[in-house]
């Protein structure tokens, strides 16, 4: 079909779907809209992973994104009871400054994109890379380090949480 | 004074450990509501099957036509007087000539109505009545949309003449012996012995 | 390659029309066991002992008016619903309902629609989708107790699938680490059913499967005197039927994943003497079939679990359920995980 294979052409809706959502997560102008738009967004990069045969990786970002933090994100949203009525009047200063700081990340981005190599996506094509046992292997030996120290910063977020939600620090 | 002997005393004791595991609790409750299922159904399929009633059933009220067909309550009232639930009110009227074949006494009711909301299907009419013309049978009063529908008139409660209703069980033994002791005024009042 | 495209076409429409038509017969069922317990009969007036009650039911809500509140975010009021049964109906696709079968012509038919390498992992994420359901009815019906109502019901299915997770990940472990539902199925094929090895994960999994399918004795959404219902207080109509439909189907699929994963699937005691004193090949259609009526009786034993189950206990109040699943399952599956590891090592069958 027009010269793309199968992947590829999937590659282009996906892409062309997870920036359009992303777009729609920065121009809609309910909240709420906007969290079920990042949740699409997360769904397209889902679909993404999959075509590079990180079917794990997929799913967890699902499950974990998907299903659990964008959930509490929509709690929170939902019971501050955001809309347009209520929405505070932006001054020039606060636009100007998050239009600076908004360019200089596409500044970023765009810089960084320039500098860096192609990826050779095809030679993952066929390996069996994405599955769960050698994901665990690599995540085990190489990179356990890294891994726990994850855990360790994840456990001291949670300690802060708990802190911070009781009522009374004895 | 004991109302049950199913009541349990309830007390403020610790649990024990079983008992927090709420497991053992769980499976006995489990076990009891799986004993129901081989229990007899309570249920009765009303439309289709009718719950045994005794045959001195007090339902809908009936006037009764003689063995001619003709109306044999007089209007005397007793049965108005009777009702605790001043349920039942009547006009009399006197019998014309030719009318004999429709109403037996030389005075009749007019109108007779029961408030069947009022009534509360205590029988005393049926008692009170000296010539065997009201009586309560084993039939349900209908529901109705309207509180005016429920004041029967004559139109609902005299039996019609091509469908008699039977009451013959409603005379139980000890009504039919109780009429049949010689002296009692309301029985020779009944058998015509006795002259108003 | 096109009579592949025409098998898995047929396979999705039967697991598709399966699953409705259990769950349909699941409302019908609800309520006649229901009133065996209570010693009562149950509905059986329409049709020949009320087996056609789900159509009645179904043409009630059909014809019910359909009210979408006025302030209400209209598409999302409706997606609600329609995502909330798209989630349920989507976790049948994984589970192998039966053996499979060789044709005449050699081709080897599966009774499964797909078989992904982490098919585990996949229910789990399709479950954790389906809060969105309720969160956006909830949301959208632009009402206090319907988004109270959403926030409590989603919160539980958060909170329980931790719990459910970890006790699936001590059985995968079990299961020689595979996250194939066809593998999982397989290996018990040969051994012992999972529920041997799992005992406590089998109850963790199963407590977690109540409170995710909002069954009693964890239903908050049913409580309309103390709570003012749920998430589905502002619905109407079908949209109603929707949402109380996806949790029979969601209890008929979660009877399926439980007995494929703890009660070995299509596979059943003596199954191999059984075929062998029929004189059945290996590969014939028969085994398939019987294999299936086995894994479909085990469901409908878990379905009349969770209904006897439902017509039992009394509901959990709200601070109840969150100790529950926080501070009684999280810890004795994560328990639960130790021990396995443990005798799993002991065993052999990990490797440092």
């Amino acid at each position: 079909m027009l010269g793309f294979t199968i992947t590829q052409w999937m590659f282009g809706i996906l892409s062309f779907l997870a920036i359009m959502f992303a777009l729609m997560v920065v121009f809609s102008r309910n909240p709420v809209n906007s969290v079920l738009y990042l949740v699409l967004t997360f769904f397209c990069v889902a679909g993404h992973y999959l075509l590079l045969n990180a079917q794990f990786l997929a799913v967890v970002h699902i499950v974990v994104y998907s299903g659990a933090i964008m959930v509490l994100f929509l709690f929170v949203i939902m019971l501050m009871d955001l809309n347009q009525e209520k929405e505070p009047q932006k001054t020039w200063l606060n636009k100007l400054i998050a239009g600076v700081a908004g360019g200089l990340l596409l500044f970023v981005f765009v810089g960084s994109l320039k500098g860096a190599e192609q990826l050779q996506l095809e030679t993952y094509g066929a390996s069996q890379i994405g599955l769960v046992k050698n994901l665990g292997k690599v995540l085990f030996s190489e990179f356990l380090f890294p891994f726990e120290i994850v855990s360790v910063l994840l456990l001291a977020a949670l300690v802060g949480a708990i802190m911070i939600g009781k009522k009374e620090i004895r | 004074m004991k109302l049950t002997n199913r009541s349990k005393v309830v007390s403020n004791k610790e649990q024990s450990l079983s008992e927090r595991m709420y497991l053992p609790g769980i499976a006995k409750g489990m076990l009891i509501t799986a004993s129901h299922l081989f229990k007899r159904r309570a249920t009765v399929k009303y439309p289709d099957e009718l719950r045994p009633i005794a045959a001195v059933f007090r339902g809908q009220h009936i006037l009764k036509r003689d063995e001619n067909g003709a109306e044999r309550c007089t209007a005397c009232g007793l049965c108005a007087v009777a009702c605790p639930a001043e349920a039942i009110t009547m006009e009399s009227a006197e019998r014309k000539k030719g009318e004999e074949g429709l109403y037996r006494e030389e005075k009749y009711a007019k109108t007779y109505e029961i408030n069947m909301l009022r009534c509360i299907f205590c029988g005393l009419c049926e008692e009170a009545c000296p010539k065997e013309a009201i009586f309560l049978t084993d039939r349900m009063v209908a529901t109705e949309f309207e509180r005016e529908d429920f004041i029967y008139g004559k139109d609902k409660l005299v039996e019609k003449v091509d469908k008699r209703i039977d009451v013959t069980k409603r005379q139980t033994i000890e009504v039919a012996e109780f009429k049949k002791i010689p002296g009692l005024k309301h029985n020779e009042l009944w058998q015509g012995k006795l002259k108003k | 390659m096109l009579t592949l495209i025409i098998i898995k076409l047929i396979t999705c429409i039967a697991v598709f029309a399966i699953s409705l038509g259990v769950a349909a017969y699941a409302t019908l069922w609800e309520r006649k066991f229901s009133a065996l317990l209570q010693d009562r009969v149950g509905p059986d007036r329409a049709g020949p002992k009320g087996l056609l009650q789900p159509l009645a039911d179904g043409g009630k809500m059909f014809f019910k008016e359909e009210i979408i509140p006025n302030v209400s975010n209209k598409f999302l009021f409706i997606l609600g619903p329609s995502l909330f049964m798209l989630t349920a109906l989507m976790t049948g696709s994984v589970i192998p309902w039966g053996k499979d079968f060789t044709t005449a012509g050699g081709s080897i038919i599966s009774f499964q629609i797909t078989d992904i390498n982490i098919g585990v992992l996949y229910l789990l994420g399709v479950v954790s989708i389906g809060v969105y359901g309720i969160m956006i009815g909830g949301w959208a019906s632009n009402n206090k107790y319907a988004l109270l109502g959403a926030i409590r019901s989603s919160s539980q299915m958060i909170s329980y699938e931790i719990a459910m997770g970890i006790s699936v990940i001590a059985l995968v472990i079990t299961a020689g680490g595979t996250l194939s539902l066809r593998e999982i199925v397989g290996q018990q094929d040969a051994g012992y059913a999972n529920i041997v090895y799992q005992p406590l994960g089998f109850l963790i999994f199963f407590v977690c499967a109540l409170a995710e399918t909002n069954r009693a004795p964890f239903d908050l959404p049913e409580c309309e005197a103390e709570l003012v219902g749920g998430y589905h207080t502002e619905y109407s109509s079908m949209k109603l039927g929707l949402f109380l439909f996806a949790e029979y189907i969601n209890m008929f699929i979660s009877s399926a994943v439980m007995s494929a994963f703890y009660f070995g699937g299509y596979n059943f005691p003596f199954a191999q003497e059984l075929y062998n004193a029929i004189g059945l090949q290996e590969g014939s259609i028969w085994i398939s079939l019987i294999g299936f009526g086995a894994f479909f009786t085990k469901i409908i034993i878990f379905i009349c679990v969770f209904m006897w189950i439902r017509w039992t206990l009394p509901r959990f109040r709200y601070d109840q359920l969150m100790n529950l699943g926080w501070k009684i399952l999280l810890p004795l599956s994560l328990l639960n995980l130790a021990i396995t590891i443990g005798v799993e090592f002991l065993r052999g069958n990990l490797q440092l």
